[in-house]
């Protein structure tokens, strides 16, 4: 039978959903507690994770900083259209490839398939043959076809791009700057064996070789008051002769410099500079013995020439300024990675790399600068006969004796990074030995770049120095006094003054440091020698002095003041070398220290130099140190000095013997800390050195460090080129720099703590 | 004499020495510092001296001493001075001589021999102008439309009002110009946007662009109306000018749409002179800079500090608390927890130069990048995101200062005696509330000390900024009344870095030291105080920690 709810089951029903309650809101709290601890897991690692990404960031682009050359065959097919070929070429896409005929054809034909896209006649002669072919500067597709009948034609290739439906397509054409007839070079009518054109906007030059006469003909454009496109004016005049034949011909851009070669290895270097008087300059041999020297090169600057030689030998040669200021062709670098002998070079347009082939269908791919060989490879079972790369070097055409032609895809990112080329010395043309240079860019196209880190690495480690040497000792001493014997309460005041000090941004420094110290350097440079020696001479003497006082005056001072007392002395003694410095300066440097330095001892002062860099540097370090030393110092178990006092020893010598000796892994640990951090600075370097990249131990010159150089560097830095990876390295480099230092600083801090809780 | 040697308290008197190098050094750059930079805004005394020159001819010299020094005779005699007399050194002052639109050059030194008189009239006028620097000379005339309307004595009565009138007319063209043209500007370069999204997407309908074209049009014809408006204020302050007789003779008109302030500052007494020192202070952090960053105010440069600094707050509190949460509550506490919290207090050493580098390669370039390429494929190839800006620099002081936040909780947590989490646990809260009603708040003073180092830190840092989005000089804040009204987009200026480009990059190095010294002061007080402020927190913490752990 029901009964109606009474008071008891009114209660019982009220605690019962009390109960539900009180149970699902301890679900609840169960449910929040497992999201809060995968949430704060996450979290967490998440965190960590991101601060290791730094690492694996950097090292992932650095990395293809260490890839090699990659070389695919993309396709295979016999020469189209008739004819030998005289020469190959491609177009800047690698999407049309060339080639020039005996027959004075030009036949353009896509790379990958091998289709002919136009075929064009080139106006010779009927009956005329092409007898040599010429290139001139890279990139500007000039040529020049020498005829049968002692006559040339200058000629320029050039494409239209245009993007019907959307996809990219390459109509070639020819122009003639010099005009389309053929060019009368000499009066011989033989044929012309051997011919080097360069042709610019205001002077165009056809060097010629037929009938074992070298002929100069050289073209300016005429400035008539009343032609606005002036015609070219045309100058014929004999070169000198030269024993033995003429196999290769080379002129430079700047059409001042003519090489004559022969097989034998005899190089003629002529200058042209005046064309109707060429001069020879220098005559030199390239080869010993039986060796034939069967290809020769410009390498992109056209400074240097490639070599290559029948027994497989690559060299790089290029002119040398001696004492007297004459130049000499030296031999800078050599290649030995090919057997069988060299057939062609094709040198890249816009890096110092080259290609080159040999008898036994092998490529090898080098880079001159970083003396490297990156790849050898075969390409072919014959030998090879013609050869090209593409303008942006990520091509090839190689055609074989037997008249197949195969076109290569090449991936050569970073070749001119190489472990010499970044730490060793390199010999750079237009200089006259090996050295370290940091040049990463310059205003023209041909340009050189230097990438060596050993200046960088070396004025890190030289400002480095400098900043220890100033600070080691003001911290050391300074957290051995604070530590061990100052009052307690005047520490209460230093202890905050050190971390205000570590709080100054290195903003102020540095720039206090370029604006207002240098200057005042140079002109108190003596004064600042003479307070090594004062300061320390002057605080010896006030506290023989002060030991003398009757004890009267002496106890006014409490124990442990000292530092407090000394200031105005310190200041004083400042003030005093200061102000002598003046004065000094007049009566042993002759009113000017900088200059009698340079005069007299030869040593060249910089106004921002390393001086500076170290005051200011060894400022911001000193808190650093300081504060680990300090700590280090403090944490010596008290016991341990009082049993030395006890013993009868003074306090200096508690100090040196116990205290310092126990405190030792601390103090150590706060230098390497102290080091970590004067290797990164990166604001102070940056305004307080000239930054220039030299490598010289100097006290009176400047630097550049690995981190003012990424500083000035990175912004103006192309996206993945060489120049951003490399400054990816050297932050890599700073990065496990001082990781390593820090840990190992931690490492032994750690171990320290664990030591001494037992004594 | 050797026993005292003997007893080492010589070797004592030197370590002392040198924590009192130490102090004097810290103590003496703030001095300086100080004493330079407040200096900058006092109204300087103007000379005049008749002044021997090069070829024996007597010019007049009107300026401000800004620096003397002392050189040697020789020095001065190979740069080509003449009639020096036979002593070896002699002093020489700097002066602002000013005109630069006259002269060609703002500062000249004179040797003090050669000055054969040098007097401070009283009625010597300096004109601050927006353009070509400081004018110095004696009021000839006022002009109004080209006619002089006042002269001699009444010159500095008339002038007073007609410079409050070109004052105001100036606020009120730059308020149109950067405002609310400013805010047509922005609206048209919107549209157009938007115009090539729909090209890009290839969506025809004409309906969005009939509304494209009707919001171009009628933003136009805003612009339109301001032309005109601003046509009118740019002859209204054209109206005025002022003629100045100069040192060499000459006369100087100068517009008075182009004055700043006008002064006599011979003539000014004490009170007057605080009264022009507190302007300039309050123009000094209130204005917008001038004439290359050499002169005005440096707003903008606080403003980004300050967003920046709180971006990057807002961004490290949390992920800092939790790291540190997780590192001393969660983790087990074995090799590799030490390993992680070896290798977390390591990374507050890395150089700041790094985390640049990776800001610029992952944040800028690669998140940057693929950021542009789904959110404003409209936009390319002009980078929205995959360039430098104020977000990225946050994110990367985020994380540099993440290892600083996460220690210093750390520190806090680890202070905190076990007793009061087990005592919580067992009275029955569950781990996550015992963290968040009684560990946390009593940790919240160190978390708090974490965030100031951090923002310490990052107020100070600048050489990662460089690479990461800070600009001498950024046309717009990142903070504006346009909508989305925060542009994390946006470059921004900084404090550091402005010490950095106005002292090493500035085209006038003497008329911008000053100003250096001033902003650096400015930065070292903040950071001190910052700093004062952690540590007195610090300090507190530990007095409070020290009666629970006994």
């Amino acid at each position: 039978m029901m009964r109606a709810m009474t008071a008891a089951d009114k209660t019982q029903s009220a605690s019962e959903a009390r109960l539900q309650g009180q149970l699902a809101h301890r679900r609840l709290r169960f449910i929040k507690d497992k999201i809060a601890y995968h949430g704060v897991t996450l979290g967490g690692l998440s965190v960590i994770a991101a601060i290791t990404l730094i690492f694996f960031y950097l090292l992932y682009v650095v990395i293809p900083l260490l890839q090699g050359v990659d070389i695919e065959q993309k396709a295979k097919f016999l020469a189209p259209a008739q004819g030998k070929t005289l020469a190959l070429s491609l177009e800047e896409q690698a999407e049309i490839g060339i080639r020039l005929t005996d027959a004075g054809h030009a036949i353009f034909f896509g790379t990958e398939t091998g289709e002919v896209v136009d075929d064009i006649a080139l106006p010779i002669a009927r009956g005329t043959t092409v007898t040599s072919i010429a290139r001139g500067e890279a990139g500007k597709n000039i040529f020049a076809l020498g005829l049968s009948n002692g006559r040339a034609l200058v000629f320029q290739i050039k494409y239209g791009v245009t993007f019907p439906n959307n996809v990219r397509l390459i109509t070639p054409r020819i122009e003639y700057p010099l005009g389309d007839k053929t060019i009368k070079l000499n009066s011989r009518r033989k044929p012309v064996v051997k011919i080097a054109v360069q042709q610019n906007d205001e002077s165009a030059t056809v060097v010629s070789v037929s009938d074992s006469q070298v002929a100069l003909t050289h073209f300016s454009k005429g400035e008539g008051l009343l032609d606005e496109d002036g015609t070219w004016q045309q100058n014929n005049v004999d070169l000198p002769s030269v024993d033995g034949s003429v196999d290769y011909v080379l002129l430079d851009p700047d059409q001042r410099r003519l090489y004559l070669a022969d097989t034998k290895g005899v190089i003629n270097f002529f200058d042209t500079s005046n064309k109707q008087e060429p001069k020879v300059i220098e005559r030199i041999t390239l080869t010993k013995g039986k060796v034939q020297l069967t290809t020769l090169e410009f390498l992109s600057g056209s400074i240097s020439l490639i070599a290559g030689f029948s027994d497989g030998r690559l060299a790089q040669w290029f002119p040398v300024r001696d004492e007297q200021n004459i130049e000499h062709l030296k031999e800078v670098r050599s290649f030995r990675n090919q057997r069988s002998g060299m057939t062609r070079v094709a040198t890249e347009y816009f890096r110092k790399g080259f290609l080159a082939a040999d008898t036994s269908g092998n490529i090898g791919v080098y880079h001159a600068t970083a003396e490297r060989n990156l790849t050898v490879e075969q390409v072919s079972d014959e030998p090879i006969s013609q050869l090209a790369i593409a303008p942006r070097s990520n091509a090839m055409l190689v055609e074989d004796n037997i008249g197949n032609i195969s076109f290569w895809r090449i991936h050569n990112e970073h070749p001119e990074v190489s472990w010499s080329s970044l730490w060793g010395k390199v010999w750079y043309e237009g200089y006259d030995e090996p050295k370290h240079i940091w040049q990463s860019s310059s205003a023209s196209n041909d340009f050189e770049p230097k990438f060596s880190l050993t200046p960088l690495a070396f004025g890190t480690l030289k400002a480095a120095f400098y900043a220890m040497i100033v600070a080691i000792p003001l911290s050391i001493f300074g957290a051995v006094f604070t530590a061990y014997f100052m009052a307690p309460r005047m520490r209460q005041y230093v202890k905050p003054t050190i971390e205000i000090m570590e709080a100054l941004p290195t903003v102020i420094l540095g720039f206090l440091a370029g604006l207002w110290l240098a200057p005042y350097l140079e002109k108190h440079l003596p004064g600042i020698f003479a307070l090594l020696i004062i300061m320390p001479v002057g605080v010896v003497l006030f506290s023989y002095l002060w030991s003398r006082l009757p004890g009267k005056y002496r106890h006014l001072v409490p124990e442990g003041w000292q530092g407090a007392l000394l200031l105005p002395i310190v200041f004083f003694l400042g003030w005093l070398a200061l102000a002598a410095s003046g004065p000094m300066e007049d009566w042993f440097f002759g009113g000017d220290m900088p200059l009698w330095l340079s005069n007299e001892l030869g040593v060249n002062y910089d106004q921002r130099n390393a001086i500076v860099v170290g005051l200011a540097m060894g400022f911001a370090v000193i808190p650093t140190i300081f504060s680990i030393a300090e700590d280090a110092i403090f944490a010596v178990p008290r016991h341990l000095t009082n049993g030395s006092l006890a013993l009868g020893a003074t306090p200096w010598q508690t100090l040196i013997r116990v205290v310092l000796l126990t405190a030792s892994p601390g103090i150590f640990s706060a230098i390497m800390i102290g080091m970590g951090r004067a290797v990164g600075e990166t604001m102070i370097v940056l305004m307080a050195t000239g930054n220039t990249p030299v490598l010289d131990l100097s006290m009176f010159q400047g630097m550049r460090t690995l981190s003012a150089n990424i500083a000035v560097e990175m912004p103006e830095s192309e996206l993945n080129s060489t120049h951003y990876r490399v400054l990816f390295l050297a932050g890599l480099v700073l990065f496990l720099f001082t990781f390593m230092f820090n840990t190992m600083a931690e490492v032994i801090r750690q171990r320290l703590r664990t030591k001494y809780s037992s004594l | 004499m050797r026993d005292w040697f003997k007893s080492g308290d010589p070797w004592i008197w030197l370590t002392a020495s040198t924590v009192s190098v130490s102090i004097i050094m810290v103590v003496g750059l703030l001095l300086l510092i100080a004493a330079r930079g407040l200096v900058y805004f006092w109204p300087a005394d103007v000379i005049e001296a008749q002044y021997l020159a090069g070829d024996n001819t007597t010019i007049r010299i009107i300026g401000e001493v800004t620096d003397s020094e002392v050189v040697a005779t020789t020095r001065l005699k190979d740069m080509g001075v003449t009639n020096l007399p036979d002593l070896p050194m002699v002093e020489r002052h700097l002066v602002k001589v000013g005109n630069r639109d006259l002269t060609g050059r703002d500062f000249r030194w004179i040797a003090q021999p050669l000055i054969k008189e040098q007097t401070a009239p009283e009625s010597i006028v300096v004109v601050e102008r927006r353009e070509w620097g400081n004018a110095y000379g004696y009021l000839k005339s006022i002009r109004e439309n080209g006619t002089d309307i006042a002269q001699g004595d009444g010159v500095m009565e008339a002038l007073e009002p007609r410079l409050e009138r070109a004052l105001t007319l100036h606020g009120q063209i730059e308020e149109i110009e950067k405002h609310d043209i400013g805010a047509i500007n922005y609206g048209l370069e919107r549209l157009r946007l938007r115009e090539r999204y729909l090209e890009l997407n290839e969506i025809t309908d004409p309906q969005k662009r009939k509304e494209i074209e009707d919001d171009k049009k009628s933003l136009n014809s805003q612009y339109g109306e301001l032309q005109s408006k601003l046509g009118a204020l740019y002859q209204d302050i054209q109206r005025d000018a002022l003629v100045i007789d100069t040192a060499d003779g000459s006369s100087l008109q100068v517009p008075l749409a182009k004055v700043v302030r006008i002064y006599q500052p011979n003539a000014m007494g004490t009170f007057a002179k605080t009264g022009y020192y507190l302007s300039k202070v309050w123009e000094f952090v209130s204005d917008d800079p001038r004439e290359a960053n050499t002169e005005g105010g440096i707003f903008p440069a606080i403003f980004g500090t300050v967003l920046m600094v709180i971006i990057m707050s807002i961004i490290v509190t949390p992920f800092g608390v939790v790291a540190a949460v997780y590192l001393r509550e969660y983790a087990k506490q074995g090799w590799l927890t030490r390993t992680i919290r070896i290798a977390v207090n390591n990374l507050a050493g890395v150089p700041s130069i790094v985390y640049g580098v990776f800001g610029l390669g992952f944040f800028v370039y690669f998140l940057g990048g693929n950021l542009d390429q789904l959110f404003y494929p409209e936009a390319l190839p002009a980078p929205t995101f995959g360039t430098p800006g104020i977000m990225w620099a946050s994110l990367t002081l985020a994380i540099l200062t993440l290892p600083v936040v996460i220690v210093a909780t750390e520190e806090g947590l680890s202070r905190i005696p076990r007793s009061i989490r087990e005592g919580s646990l067992a009275l029955g809260a569950t781990k996550a509330e015992t963290l968040w009603r009684t560990v946390m708040p009593m940790a919240s003073p160190a978390m708090m000390t974490g965030l100031i180092l951090a923002v310490a830190r990052a107020a100070g840092e600048v050489a990662p900024l460089m690479l990461v989005g800070v600009v001498k000089l950024a046309p717009s804040l990142p903070l504006d009344t346009n909508f989305p009204f925060l542009h994390m987009e946006r470059k921004f200026m900084h404090l550091g870095f402005h010490i950095y480009d106005v002292g090493f990059q500035s085209p006038n190095v003497e008329a911008a030291r000053p100003l250096v010294y001033a902003t650096a002061l400015l930065l070292v007080l903040v950071i001190i105080l910052l700093n004062l402020a952690a540590i007195g927190i610090r300090n507190h913490l530990r007095e409070k920690y020290r009666s629970l752990e006994g």
